[in-house]
């Protein structure tokens, strides 16, 4: 599982540190590392880009996970550095951007664009997998997610726009129940497309999504 | 309590039903045109709901519009723009209104329209829809709370006979029809033999299929809808007819295809009847029905 991210355009960034003179930048060494969005490259070419356009940048640092929580660790260590900087600009998912933030109370500031919580199916390719419903039906579906793999989240088979087994909005993707089908007659279970699936509970768990783990002692 | 068009789905006539597309803005003179000119010679006339997602003048205000001219409106609604809450709220608009027959649709996606920013709802699907029309009908609503007064209205679905892969187009066909579809508006159809052999599996449930009928008026449309539409497949024999009309005569054979179509489906009593779809040409209906021989 890795969080997909993409870079946001330069523009962006310098309009949301327009008021931001000495800035500190902090990158991650897992998922944005992997999709080059936020790793050691990155950060040093976002460094330079920000001080040729006259920005001090106070200091940086990739941290190895940056949403866990040893973050805050990190950012105390480099206190001075930081507490120098008037913002962070973060080159990680929106957990780490989220991260630093709950560490620090001065302006964070996102660098990159969250696209999905994604699965590898070849190297550097990743796919949408889940959307963390809350009432998983894999079970019924093949193992395959209609509600991430069908554009429109379709739960009792293909809209009128399948074509060929592509899906009407990109015929480059596949649409999803074409999927479904092949797989499941493969397992003999068809008979499961022809279940009615009735309306989705949306609030399974209302946001904003929260949990206590009980965590048993001693086993 | 039962509608103009189901009694005319039951009488055992072949039906006729075409649509109308609302103009995108307020000045509504060609749609009430086109409502005069079609209005009494199909049984009904559909609306479409913001169709291929572009933003137009609403399907209720055309129905509304039809209604208001004495013809007999479909409610063509989709799952794309609604949730359950708002399609329940139309529905008992509709109903109140006088509007009583629904075609239940998923609805095209959201990018391949006009406002691809827009967030598509998708909160139930068309199947679903079907469901929580006759759940209404029994007096509750989709929560289960009880109606100030119910609905009752004819429904229909959507197929697409040439989907490729078929089967499971026809598991979902089912389960529409399990879900209560009285009536079935089938994708643009071109292939008779094919067809034939669609309805031949669709004659064992008891609802009327009404074929779709799109008019087409160039060689080059119709290669575009083959290449590009899902489920429309136009023979190449169609296509060689229209490359080889006249200069500035393919629309006319256009009519004079869709017309014989009809035709042969009525002689043959392949199917129930047909849905005229003549998209922005909605004045050549009259000419279709003329080319198949029937009553205008
Ligand atoms: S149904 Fe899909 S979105 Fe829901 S939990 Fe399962 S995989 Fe995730
Ligand atoms: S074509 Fe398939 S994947 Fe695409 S929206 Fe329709 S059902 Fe979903």
């Amino acid at each position: 599982m890795k969080s997909i991210t993409k870079q946001k355009p330069f523009d962006e960034v310098e309009m949301l540190i327009e008021k931001f003179n000495r800035i500190y930048l902090i990158g991650c060494g897992t998922c944005a590392t992997m999709t080059k969005t936020g790793g050691i490259n990155e950060v040093r070419d976002l460094k330079k880009a920000l001080q040729s356009r006259g920005k001090l940048i106070t200091g940086c640092i990739v941290i190895p996970t940056a949403c866990d929580e040893m973050t805050a660790e990190m950012v105390k260590e480099n206190e001075k550095a930081v507490q120098d900087a008037q913002c962070i600009i973060v080159m990680a998912c929106a957990l780490g951007v989220q991260r630093v933030n709950s560490s620090w109370p001065k302006p964070v500031i996102p660098a990159l664009d969250t696209l999905f919580i994604g699965m590898e199916e070849s190297p550097g390719q990743f796919f949408e997998a889940c959307d963390q419903c809350g009432q998983c039906i894999l079970g019924e579906t093949a193992g395959i997610c209609p509600l991430t793999a069908c554009h429109k989240g379709l739960l009792n088979g293909p809209c009128g726009g399948t074509n060929n087994g592509k899906c009407e909005v990109d015929p480059e993707k596949d649409c999803a129940f074409t999927l479904i089908y092949e797989r499941l007659k493969e397992q003999d279970r068809l008979d499961l497309l022809r279940k009615y699936h009735p309306p989705k509970n949306y609030h399974v768990m209302p946001r904003p999504k929260r949990t206590v783990l009980l965590l048993e002692r001693g086993s | 309590m039962t509608t103009r068009f189901r009694q005319a789905l039951n009488s055992g006539k072949f039906v006729i039903t075409s649509e109308i597309g609302p103009p995108k803005g307020t000045n509504l003179e060609k749609m009430y045109q086109h409502i005069d000119l079609l209005k009494d010679k199909v049984d009904a006339l559909n609306v479409t709901d913001h169709q291929s997602s572009v933003m137009r003048f609403p399907s209720m205000g055309g129905c509304l519009a039809v209604l208001e001219n004495g013809g007999e409106p479909v409610l063509q609604m989709t799952c794309r723009d609604r949730n359950r809450i708002a399609l329940q709220g139309d529905l008992l608009l509709a109903y109140s209104k006088g509007i009583k027959n629904v075609l239940c649709l998923t609805g095209d996606a959201v990018p391949v329209g006009d406002h691809r920013a827009a967030k598509g709802i998708f909160d139930l699907d068309s199947v679903q829809l079907l469901h929580l029309i006759r759940r209404l009908e029994g007096g509750t609503d989709f929560g289960g709370n009880e109606l100030l007064g119910s609905v009752e209205f004819c429904t229909g679905a959507t197929v697409t006979p040439e989907a490729i892969p078929l089967e499971p187009q026809l598991f979902k066909f089912e389960k529409k029809v399990d879900a209560g579809a009285e009536f079935f508006q089938t994708q643009a159809v071109y292939d008779l033999e094919k067809f034939t052999g669609f309805m031949q599996y669709a004659r064992q449930f008891p609802v009327k299929i009404l074929a779709g009928i799109v008019l087409l008026s160039s060689a080059r449309m119709a290669r575009y809808m083959t290449a590009h539409v899902p489920g429309i497949n136009v023979p190449q024999n169609l296509i060689d007819e229209l490359a080889q009309a006249p200069k500035g005569g393919a629309l006319q054979k256009g009519i004079e295809i869709a017309g014989r179509m009809i035709a042969t489906l009525k002689k043959e009593s392949i199917c129930d009847g047909v849905h005229i779809m003549a998209i922005n040409r909605e004045e050549a209906v009259p000419d279709i029905l003329v080319a198949a021989g029937l009553p205008v």
